[in-house]
Formats: C-alpha cells, structure tokens, sequence
C-alpha cells in the first residue's frame, strides 16, 4: 500500500513505564524498544497490563510514570483496534462509512470520498466483506464487525498497528484470513504489536514476544519467552490489586524490578527488560 | 345542470379548504411572522434533534432547556421583559453548564448523564431563585410559555441567525460529527477533531434551545427539537432521510399548530408542540420502518 519506511519511524520505546488506574499500577517499570518492523505478540494472563500496555501506546492511558516515545510518528499515525470498540451499533451508518473513517488523515473533514472508493472496495474484500457495503453495521455479527473494523485498519495505511485480542470471537477460516493480512503488514515494514492469547498462534506466526504479568516477565525470541518456566512466573505474578499496596519508591534505572517494599518477584534475568533480539519473519 | 353542479362543487370545497388554511397567515401579520419564526426553527432545531437522539441524548436537551432559565432570568431582572438580553443571558448560562459538564464527562470518572444533570440541577435552582426573588407568576409565564404570537424583527433576526448558524455548522462538522457518534474513540485516535466537535455540538444545541425559547418557551423549546426527529426514525432509516424527514414533520406542525390555534383559540407553544406529538404517535402506529402495526403483520421470512 505504501512504499517502505524510514528506518527508525515506526519504533515504539519504553522508559520506566507505568501505567495504571487510581495509582495502581496495571503495567510497572516497563523498559524497552519495540524496534520498528516488528511483528510483536503480547501475551500473558487476564489483568497482566495487556491492553492497558496498547491504550498507553496510543495516550488514551496517561503513564502515571515514565513514558512511550514514539520518534518521528505522531500519536495519530498509529492505528489502533481496541479489544472492545467503543462503537455505537445502533447508528445507522453502513459499513462502507465504517470502513472509509480509516481514511480520516487523507480526506479530513471535508473531502471527497469518490477517489478512494476502490481503496475502500479493496479493504473490503481484503477482509470477505464485498457485497456488505451499503449494508447498516447494525446487521453484522460480532465477527463480520471485527472484520470491518480490520478493513478500516487496512485503509489507515498506518507504520504503527496496535491490534487487542483482533480474533476474539473471529471464526477459523477468517482468522486465517486476517493473520495473513498481519503478515502482510509485517512484510510492508510496519510496526505490529497484538494482544494474542493463542500460543499456538503466536509460536507460528509471531517472531517476537512480550510476556507481560504487570512487570514484563520475559520479551525476546518467541520460543525463548514462550517457556513453561516463564509462563508459570507470569500466573504467579499477576495477582489482584493490593488495597494496603505502599507507595513504589520507584524502580532502578534499568534491569528486573526490585522494591525496597519487595513484593516478591522470582528470579527473571534472562530475558526481560532488554532490548528484544531482532528476528526475521 | 346536474352535470355542472357536480364537477363545480369540489372545486369549490376545495377552494374554502385553501382559504381556511392560507387566510390566518395572508391577513395577520403576527401569524405570518410566527410562521417565519417557526419556520426558521424548525429548519434549524429539527438536524440537531436527529443527532440528539442518535447519540441518545435524547433527554439532555431537556436538562438544558432548564439549565437556561438562569441566565434568562438574569437577563430578564436586568432589562425586564427584553428578548435580546433574556437571549444572551440564556445563551451565557446554557453554554457556561454545557462546557462545564462535558468537560467533567471528559475529565473524570462521571458520565455525560450525570455531570449534566448535576449543573442543570444547581442552575435551574439558582434560576427558580433569581425569578422569585423579583417578578411576578406572570413574568414566569411568559419565560416558561414564550411569545410565539409576538415576534417582533428582533426575534426574527435572531432566529434566522441561528438557523443559518445551526445549518452552517452542520455542514461543515458533519462527517466528524457522525465519527465521534459511532465510534468517538477512533476520532480521537485519529485526529483532534474529536474534542471541538463534541463541543460544538452542545453549543449547537443550547444556542437553538436559546432560539426555542424565544418562540415557545423554556418547556416548549424542547418539542421541535426533538418529536420531529424521534418521529422520523419511524420513516426513514439512515441520516440522509432522518435529516429531512425531521424538518419536514417540524415544519408540517409549525404551520398546523399555528392553523390549530389561530381555530380553536389556543396558545401557540401547546398547540405547535401537541401537533408534533399528534405526528409522532401516528408515525409509531403506521411508520413503514419499525410502527407498530407492521409490527403486528411483519409477513412471512424471507429465504435468505
């Protein structure tokens, strides 16, 4: 769709990330470079900071601490599917308007749409959808939506993809479908990072991992981080939020986590915090 | 000649039903500027109802209308019974309560619901208190009943202006607008747009409640915003029909309303106001989109 990035543009980094609700932390400490091109999976049990890491991303999440730099991209320029859209069903709008909104940075508030309607009947069918244009979104199906919803992501032409859960409810023929377009993207250059929960998913097609239990517990090569040990510390560390939780006196400049107040954290030198190790798809 | 009489009769029947429904407006001026009036809000009121009630904010328009009574009460202590201060100070209060509350919305953890009824509240109280602290039942009267039968240029210009302010801004906020109503989170993902549309939304919203006001008052001000948009969902399904269809009913009970009054020597704001329900209710009997009785005989399924 576009011609291949500058090098650095797409690069996602975090410094001393924290990010939370009521100043409790749901992502702590985080540090690291999501180096641009990457095709990231973020994986890790319910509650771990998963989305709350995605929102934090795109600023709909202010950082309580720390901060995500984003070089050379405006915030804007990174799409972002949520995992639960905000989208009003109701509104009698049909699913070509749905999809066009994706080319908001190219016709803004007032240009025409007739010069991208083929781009929008190719976002269409790049997702099963052709036919369903003048269809209300009213009458899709939770999977049909999620496919609209990946049409308008196609059409956003964004170096940054921020998908959360983007199969949740997806059947198994048209995730197959939309894992390809994924790779697609990743084969264009651009930044993707997923919420996933199918490992078997993410071993197969994800090069690199973020395990995330709060803290990141492992990021690196996907079968290095996809390791029984790993995940077993993730379980552990993801617990419920501590009412009589102490203020965090604030983390070390870099390396694993380690409080004065120690809430205990296991042993996780191997793999966390780093810079991930770059992998061709 | 049998003949004759009979094709000259209709003619002639059909004749009286014009004079009956023309002659109020073409021998009172009053009429025809309450007509005007009505005509200019109609076109202006009536998109903004459409949009209040896909966004479901239905009732939020009456919270405002009250949230207005302050600042028309200011107004209306400072230069008595004037149109142009009791505007402006509606104007004033109606936008101070509407920033406010989506700011709140915006800024913290309560709801757009709950912030608005919040300043609505403590402003129609402070409005109740300012009118009784000086005036009379009558002096309320005409806030809560408008002059629709005693529009003079001065309501007319404004009238218009807001109209053509309303329409304008329509316009040119349209495709950001319908954005933030389906999926506000995408515009702010996207753009900046997201914040000053929302905003000027509301203004849009209070600026023709102000115009409302001046023609049918506070309580009134409401009905032409929102029945004929509430009855247009019963005929049309997407916003290109809901849009014109909601001004044409506002009109077609403007001018019916007046006809009722001027007949049955009636107040105007009532009867303009029960015409436009009378249209919604037979709408959610009869609407080819969702009424009631289609309903009842939906036929049979279709294949596929």
């Amino acid at each position: 769709m576009s011609a291949a990035p500058a090098p650095a543009r797409g690069a996602l980094a975090f410094r001393g990330l924290t990010l939370g609700y009521a100043r409790h932390p749901a992502v702590h400490h985080l540090d690291g470079t999501v180096p641009a091109g990457t095709l990231l999976a973020v994986v890790g049990p319910n509650g771990a900071g998963k989305s709350t890491l995605l929102k934090g991303i795109i600023g709909e999440v202010a950082p309580l601490e720390g901060e995500v730099a984003h070089p050379g991209l405006a915030r804007r320029e990174i799409a972002y599917l949520p995992q639960v859209a905000e989208i009003d069903r109701s509104f009698p709008i049909s699913v070509f308007d749905l999809v066009a909104m994706g080319l908001w940075r190219r016709v803004g508030p007032w240009r025409s749409l007739r010069p991208h309607g083929r781009a929008v009947a190719e976002a269409l069918a790049a997702v099963g959808l052709t036919g369903f244009e003048r269809r209300p979104i009213g009458t899709l199906s939770g999977g049909q939506l999620r496919r609209a919803l990946f049409a308008r992501v196609l059409l956003q032409d964004a170096r940054v993809i921020l998908l959360d859960e983007p199969f949740a409810g997806v059947d198994a023929r048209t995730t197959a479908e939309l894992l390809d377009l994924v790779v697609r993207w990743h084969g264009e250059g651009r930044t993707v990072a997923a919420v996933l929960h199918d490992m078997e998913q993410v071993r197969r097609y994800f090069p690199v991992t973020l395990l995330l239990a709060r803290e990141a517990v492992a990021w690196g090569a996907t079968a290095e981080v996809l390791e029984p040990g790993n995940l077993r510390r993730a379980r552990r560390l993801c617990e419920a939020w501590d009412d009589e939780a102490p203020v965090c006196r604030g983390a070390p400049p870099a390396g694993p986590a380690r409080h004065p107040h120690g809430h205990a954290h296991a042993d996780h030198h191997d793999h966390d915090h780093g810079p991930p190790h770059e992998h061709a798809a | 000649m049998p003949t004759l009489r009979a094709r000259r009769v209709p003619i002639l029947r059909a004749r009286r039903v014009i004079d009956l429904l023309t002659a109020p407006f073409s021998e009172f001026a009053f009429m025809r500027r309450a007509l005007a009036g009505c005509v200019a809000l109609s076109v202006g009121a009536a998109p903004v109802g459409v949009f209040l009630t896909l966004r479901r904010m239905s009732l939020m328009s009456e919270a405002m209308s009250h949230a207005i009574l302050p600042g028309a009460a200011v107004g209306f202590l400072v230069a008595g019974l004037s149109l142009p201060a009791m505007t402006l100070g509606g104007l004033a209060a109606g936008l101070a309560v509407a920033l406010l509350s989506g700011f709140v919305a915006r800024s913290t953890v309560l709801r757009e619901d709950a912030s608005l009824a919040a300043f609505y509240l403590i402003s129609l109280a402070a409005g109740v208190l300012l009118i009784s602290a000086r005036g009379t039942s009558i002096d309320l009267l005409h806030i809560l009943f408008g002059t629709v039968l005693a529009l003079n240029d001065d309501a007319l210009v404004l009238l218009g202006g807001i109209a053509t302010a309303t329409l304008g801004g329509l316009a040119l906020a349209y495709r950001p607008l319908v954005m933030e109503c389906v999926d506000p989170l995408f515009l702010r993902s996207v753009g900046r747009a997201s914040g000053p549309v929302h905003y000027g939304f509301l203004a849009l919203v209070v600026l023709n409640l102000v115009g409302g006001f001046a023609a049918l008052g506070t309580l009134l001000a409401v009905g032409l915003m929102l029945l004929p948009a509430v009855t247009a969902r019963f005929w049309a399904t997407d916003l290109t029909g809901l849009i014109p269809v909601a001004m044409g009913t506002a009109l077609l009970a403007s001018a019916a309303g007046l006809l009722v009054s001027y007949y049955g020597n009636l107040p105007t704001g009532p009867a303009i106001v029960l015409t436009a329900g009378g249209l919604y209710v037979a709408s959610m009997l009869l609407g080819p989109r969702g009424g009631l009785v289609w309903r009842l005989a939906p036929g049979r399924h279709l294949e596929a």
